[in-house]
């Protein structure tokens, strides 16, 4: 398979203090880092892309370990997380689906492991869009207080023949979380879901 | 602190190819950005002292999370900017009040120097507005390799009663400047200007 050649990485993180609400003892905290690669198989149809996905790997896990230095170097303190992927215009959004593997992969690897499924999306768009990357809990999908999304994006990315690729993370609960439903206090973790 | 600041967010940008050419080292900049509330939303106030203060206060802790997102020592910054995007309730003249007057002292005092006029934009705008954060090399502004500009925007802000406040900084100018003018080897950095 082809080589990753990387463009441009960017990493965003947001200390959210309150939200019109009492202010946070510690603030919640939102990171999100992004990768801009070429996208090998821009502007034909190739059968055999999943390969991709194994040489990803190398490139998520050293993103996974960049992102949770930025939100402050402990693994411990990462309770959401989330991935996603913009296809420039001249892929498609299968190309996108590589990244799957190897950003839930890196994400668990470096936090030591992590029980529920990384909620994703995806799209093909042009430079400059935006992304809403969804949140959701390390270790139980249910937990209501950590569902939340993250709005990513690079104004000049993704040119037609590159991908950009994302992962989020957080270190707690909504800011002013009020909505009820399963507490992460209330975890079982046997199933990542609950 | 008299900003009461609803959120931090901070970007940091790494540029490593460009047209298929090695950026090396690459470039990199970074922006800390604040949502802080606008004291004079929805009326007119003839003396905007308060919003100065809070410029001061932002200069100082913009520059230096902007500085440690980028991960050198203040004297290794190379350019600098400003910006700031007032919400719907807000006059222009509010983002000037935090800009012009008392941001930049601070902002110089946590890079060591900074000959240099602070380039700077303003704008009024509602929520996810793109705020293009003007770049100029920090002793003399007319080194041309390092004009530029970092667009930044933030999903939930400006709120119609909050102002977006930007101070940013790199350590190098753009990627594979060509076209010329005052280079860094030549500047005097007396007057601020070459």
């Amino acid at each position: 398979m082809p080589s990753v050649e990387i463009r441009k990485r960017v990493i965003i993180v947001e200390d959210i203090f309150h939200e019109g609400g009492p202010v946070a003892a510690i603030p919640y905290r939102r990171g999100a880092i992004l990768t801009i690669i070429k996208n090998p198989f821009a502007g034909r149809y190739v059968e055999d892309i999943e390969g991709f996905s194994n040489d990803l790997k190398p490139l998520g896990l050293e993103m996974a370990r960049g992102l949770i230095d930025a939100l402050g170097g402990d693994p411990k303190a990462i309770q959401g997380y989330g991935k996603g992927a913009i296809v420039g215009s001249a892929g498609e959004v299968e190309h996108g689906a590589l990244w799957h593997v190897p950003g839930g992969y890196a994400m668990r690897e470096a936090l030591g492991g992590a029980m529920a499924i990384v909620p994703s999306a995806k799209k093909v768009a042009g430079v400059g869009a935006r992304l809403d990357v969804p949140i959701t809990h390390i270790n139980a999908s249910y937990v209501r207080s950590h569902f939340d999304a993250m709005e990513v994006g690079v104004n000049d990315a993704p040119r037609a023949d590159e991908i950009l690729l994302a992962l989020a993370m957080t270190t707690g609960a909504r800011v002013h979380d009020r909505a009820g439903g399963l507490k992460a206090a209330d975890i079982k973790g046997e199933d990542g879901l609950r | 602190m008299k900003a009461k600041i609803r959120k931090i967010v901070t970007i940091v940008e790494e540029t490593r190819t460009e047209m298929g050419r090695a950026i090396d080292p690459p470039t990199r900049r970074a922006a800390a950005v604040a949502v802080i509330e606008n004291p004079f939303a929805g009326r007119y106030v003839e003396d905007l002292a308060d919003l100065i203060d809070i410029g001061e206060e932002l200069g100082d802790l913009l520059a230096r999370r902007a500085v440690e997102a980028l991960g050198v020592e203040g004297s290794e910054v190379e350019s600098y900017g400003k910006a700031a995007a007032v919400g719907e309730n807000g006059e222009l003249e509010h983002a000037a009040a935090i800009l012009h007057p008392k941001l930049g002292a601070p902002v110089r005092k946590a890079l060591g120097k900074g000959a240099a006029l602070i380039p700077s934009s303003k704008k009024r705008g509602g929520p996810s507005v793109a705020l293009d954060v003007p770049l100029g090399h920090k002793d003399a502004a007319f080194v041309r390799s390092h004009f530029d500009g970092m667009e930044v925007r933030i999903a939930d802000a400006p709120r119609a009663n909050e102002i977006v406040v930007a101070v940013a900084v790199t350590d190098s100018g753009r990627p594979l400047p060509r076209v010329g003018g005052l280079t860094t080897a030549e500047i005097k950095g007396v007057d601020g200007l070459r």
